[in-house]
């Protein structure tokens, strides 16, 4: 039997430096998917609230919502156009002989971001020059596309876990290709559903957790309330559902890639009444050290009985099943996400307890705390559940098809090495870049809601949003009533 | 059959992303020739008002070359990304830093802020069609052959830099033609005579750089050579060059607007009567359309796809570039976000 260092020998040197590069271009490009998923969904939300209510709380906020999603939608543009390069630069093998094969998910992808590239360009230039309701209905079909684009590369992706929708001739190559049964691949109904769940799930609570940390901090007017309210209540309601979803897709790893789930699992060898192990780490020889462990209860999540057989990772040559530290990686990662998603069910409770009794926010300053990090956390949930995918997957970029070192480029290490150290300097600073830039538009906000009295409060909103054209001039016009330092806090000096 | 109308389709989206993608380039080569931040604010000013609007619409169709060429040709695809990992390696960092660049500057306010960002997206701009259109030309050269792996010499070729060069001046000349018209659009005749030189210098330039062209890759890349200097493809190269000449004139006159097509027609012809020239070859003398084309069933899908594509996405974008010459697209001012 081979063991891991083997393996690893026999992997050709550029193959760490063009996985580590395209782990960490993905990481970062999904970091703003949900954004560009589920944002204009509810800056809408709040926009039909603005417009049916003439509510003008609600009108600024979509307009502010909108102002970062300019910037954002730009940023995931160019990472996500990384991607796309990348897999001719990292993985030409695995292109050259399956693109045509599972490539036709991109191309649904592809014309799904032009009409949404199209559309937010007219949502977001729209505000001032159509009339109100166009306006807002030429965004509706906004979220509609994002679910299109979510469509063809979870097909993808899911193709990649349970390939099929071909046949492969004497030479390995793939053959009678049927596009249908490849782009509905066993995984990907599971897979679809509880990633367009987690997308929305996470925009709502870091949309709601800005809102939460000024609330904490005092800013307990209308207008936080609402900011607060309407993504957080999308994200509380879709939280159980997750937990339900998840759950499914779990069971269906179990089903449809056995040795995957062995590896989320940390099971060594295939038995009935398996115990469940939360976190711990598995050794070479199968032994796992530290956890919390449960006794017969993966079999019973797995199969609702002690007595379901579960398949262990020794099924297999190790040749052909990740790695002990790799199985590891991915069981850590499904414990986290799993973690979190119960703590953010006890924190939708929460909210739905006191609403349903009191319809009010819950008072206490403990639940805000928790809301503001509730967003990070669902981020970082969402780069466990890509890294229990990917790395669960290993050592197949094509399960049980081919290898990721079969379909790793030729070029040198050390040029995949210098492009991974440039692209992550340029990374930090394009990200680093892009939260101040966010941050400064916050704190421009900030000092103008103090510098008027009381902004939202009775006044008639200007009539601005959907107003008469100003002069193109090259800054906008200041404006810069004498600022009254309305909640006691000193307002910075502009900069 | 299917596999020739995916090759057309692709040429399509390369045509589209050369003229789209083209004029954006330009304009951040003119942002970067500006000159200082006082000297410059004004052709700034209007490079931002008339990139921003549509600079991701634009590059989306790059995203589709891509996935046209890797689900309909997969051999194609794996070749070039092999033999061409460097060009293409610098072009994708390249486009990172030009859309953060541009996106970025907008709102910031610190001058300096502002500097670095600028500069950033003007610089990239030059860069990126530079290593995109170098490969291209290392492509048309012959160089490429399925198996080749990334060296120098597969792209740092006469051919290849000359047709990064001209690719660069073709941007500028979309770029300063599209600028000129949207000066007067915008109400800024001082910026109108300063794009119109630009035009100008930039379609000297070019056609000193494609006689250059024309006499090197002689040696270089007989089969497109053949191709660009025979039959239809010559007669494409001529009515181009025609179209190009007639943009220098039309800028200058009272239907500017016109200009506007001229200029994506020459780039567009001279994109398509390469295409033309490297019949029946992908990849010139080595990798043939019908040699590349992946499963019939995907190809067909494909062409569903890409027809699709056309009935969804032409409307859509139609009516986008309608709003954006008819300025009804606008960006927030900083008053709406902030009262
Ligand atoms: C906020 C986000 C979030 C939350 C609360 C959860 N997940 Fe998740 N999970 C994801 C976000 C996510 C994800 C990032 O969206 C993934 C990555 C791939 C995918 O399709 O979704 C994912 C993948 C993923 C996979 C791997 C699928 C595969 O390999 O094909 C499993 C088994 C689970 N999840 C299971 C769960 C369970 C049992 C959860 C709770 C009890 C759970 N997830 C909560
Ligand atoms: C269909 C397109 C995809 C391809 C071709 C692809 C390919 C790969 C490859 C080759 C690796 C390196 C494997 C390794 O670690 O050894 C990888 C890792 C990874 N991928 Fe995927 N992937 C795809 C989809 C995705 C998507 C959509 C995501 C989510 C954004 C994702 C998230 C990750 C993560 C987080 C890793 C890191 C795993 C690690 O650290 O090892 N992948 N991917
Ligand atoms: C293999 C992984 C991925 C690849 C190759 C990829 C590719 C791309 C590309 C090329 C773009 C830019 C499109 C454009 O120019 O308009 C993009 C942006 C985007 N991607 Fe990704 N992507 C990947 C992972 C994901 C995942 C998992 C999602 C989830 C649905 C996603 C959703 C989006 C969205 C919504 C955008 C639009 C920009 C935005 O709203 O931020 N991407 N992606």
């Amino acid at each position: 039997m081979m063991t891991a260092t083997d393996v690893l020998a026999n992997a050709p040197a550029q193959l760490l430096p063009a996985r580590e590069l395209m782990a960490f271009t993905l990481a970062s490009h999904i970091m703003l998917v949900p954004f560009g998923v589920a944002l204009p969904f509810i800056t809408l939300l709040m926009h039909y609230r603005g417009l049916r209510k003439a509510d003008p709380a609600a009108l600024l906020l979509a307009r502010r919502w909108s102002a970062v999603m300019a910037v954002q939608f730009a940023v995931g543009i160019i990472t996500g156009t990384v991607l796309s390069f990348e897999f001719g630069l990292l993985w030409p093998g695995m292109m050259g002989r399956w693109g045509d094969v599972f490539g036709l998910g991109f191309g649904v992808e592809a014309w799904a971001f032009f009409l949404e590239a199209i559309l937010i360009a007219i949502y977001l230039y729209g505000w001032r020059r159509l009339k109100p309701w166009t306006h807002f209905w030429l965004g509706v079909p906004l979220p509609l596309t994002a679910l299109l684009g979510a469509f063809g590369i979870i097909a993808a992706n899911s193709w990649m876990n349970t390939p099929q929708g071909f046949a492969l001739d004497s030479t390995g190559n793939p053959v009678n290709v049927d596009v249908r049964s490849a782009v509905f691949t066993p995984m990907f109904g599971p897979e679809y559903w509880h990633f367009v769940v987690a997308m929305f799930l996470t925009a709502g609570y870091v949309v709601a957790g800005v809102y939460a940390v000024g609330w904490l901090r005092g800013r307990r007017d209308r207008y936080h309330r609402l900011g607060f309210c309407v993504p957080f209540t999308v994200a509380a309601i879709l939280t159980p559902v997750q937990f339900m979803v998840g759950d499914a897709t779990a069971r269906a790893v179990f089903h449809k890639q056995p040795v995957k789930f062995a590896a989320m699992e940390i099971v060594w060898n295939t038995d009935t009444h398996v115990p469940e192990y939360m976190f711990g780490r598995l050794q070479e020889d199968g032994s796992i050290k530290g956890g919390l462990k449960i006794p017969q209860l993966d079999s019973i999540l797995a199969g609702f009985s002690p007595s379901t057989q579960v398949t262990g990772l020794t099924s297999v040559a190790a040749s052909d099943r990740p790695t002990t530290t790799q199985a590891t990686i991915a069981h850590w990662a499904f414990d986290i996400m799993v973690t979190i998603a119960g703590l953010l069910i006890l924190l939708a409770l929460w909210y739905g307890w006191c609403w349903l009794r009191r319809r009010d926010l819950p008072r206490s300053r403990w639940f805000f705390r928790c809301a503001a990090v509730a967003g990070a956390a669902s981020l970082l949930t969402v780069e466990c559940g890509w890294i229990t995918t990917e790395v669960g997957r290993q050592p197949w970029i094509v399960y049980q098809n081919m290898r990721v070192s079969d379909a790793v480029t030729p070029t040198h290490a050390t040029s995949l090495w210098t492009m991974f150290g440039i692209v992550v300097v340029v990374y930090v600073l394009v990200f680093g870049a892009f939260l101040g830039v966010v941050l400064a538009m916050r704190r421009r906000w900030r000092l103008a809601d103090v510098g008027f009295a009381h902004p939202l409060g009775g006044a008639p909103e200007t009539d601005t949003p959907y107003g008469p054209r100003p002069e193109l001039t090259t800054a906008g016009p200041k404006p810069a009533p004498p600022a009254e330092p309305g909640t006691g806090r000193a307002p910075g000096g502009p900069e | 059959m299917t596999a020739d109308i995916v090759a057309w389709v692709l040429l399509l989206a390369v045509v589209a992303y050369a003229c789209g993608g083209g004029v954006d380039y330009g304009a951040g080569f003119w942002d970067l020739l500006a000159g200082g931040a006082d000297r410059g604010k004004r052709p700034r000013w209007l490079i931002d008002h008339a990139m921003a609007p549509v600079w991701e619409v634009n590059n989306v169709w790059l995203i589709f070359v891509l996935v046209i060429m890797w689900t309909g040709f997969p051999v194609f695809f794996q070749t070039v990304f092999t033999a061409l990992w460097l060009p293409l390696a610098l072009a994708a960092v390249g486009l990172v830093l030009r859309g953060a660049g541009f996106a970025l500057r907008k709102p910031t306010r610190r001058l300096s802020e502002r500097r670095i960002y600028g500069a950033v997206f003007a610089v990239s701009s030059l860069l990126t069609p530079f290593f995109l259109g170098a490969a291209v030309g290392a492509v048309a050269s012959g160089r490429v052959a399925p198996g080749t792996t990334a060296s120098a010499d597969v792209w740092a070729s006469t051919t290849s830099v000359l047709a990064g060069l001209l690719t660069v001046a073709a941007t500028a000349f979309l770029g300063a033609t599209f600028l000129t018209v949207d000066a007067s659009r915008f109400d800024a005749p001082d910026l109108v005579g300063y794009f119109r030189l630009r035009v100008w210098v930039s379609l000297a330039v070019l056609g000193a750089l494609a006689l250059i062209g024309l006499a090197v890759t002689h040696q270089h890349t007989s089969h497109v050579y053949q191709g660009l200097t025979h039959g239809i493809g010559l007669v494409l190269v001529i009515v181009a060059a025609v179209a190009a000449a007639a943009t220098g004139g039309l800028v200058a006159g009272p239907a500017a607007g016109w200009a506007r097509y001229t200029s994506v027609a020459s780039v567009a012809l001279v994109v398509a009567a390469w295409g033309l020239a490297m019949r029946p070859y992908l990849v010139p003398t080595s990798l043939t359309v019908q040699e590349a084309a992946g499963a019939d069933a995907t190809l067909q899908w494909l062409m569903i796809v890409s027809l699709v594509a056309l009935v969804l996405i032409g409307p859509a974008l139609v009516m986008l570039y309608r709003l954006d010459t008819h300025g009804v697209l606008e960006p927030l001012t900083d008053k709406d976000i902030e009262e």
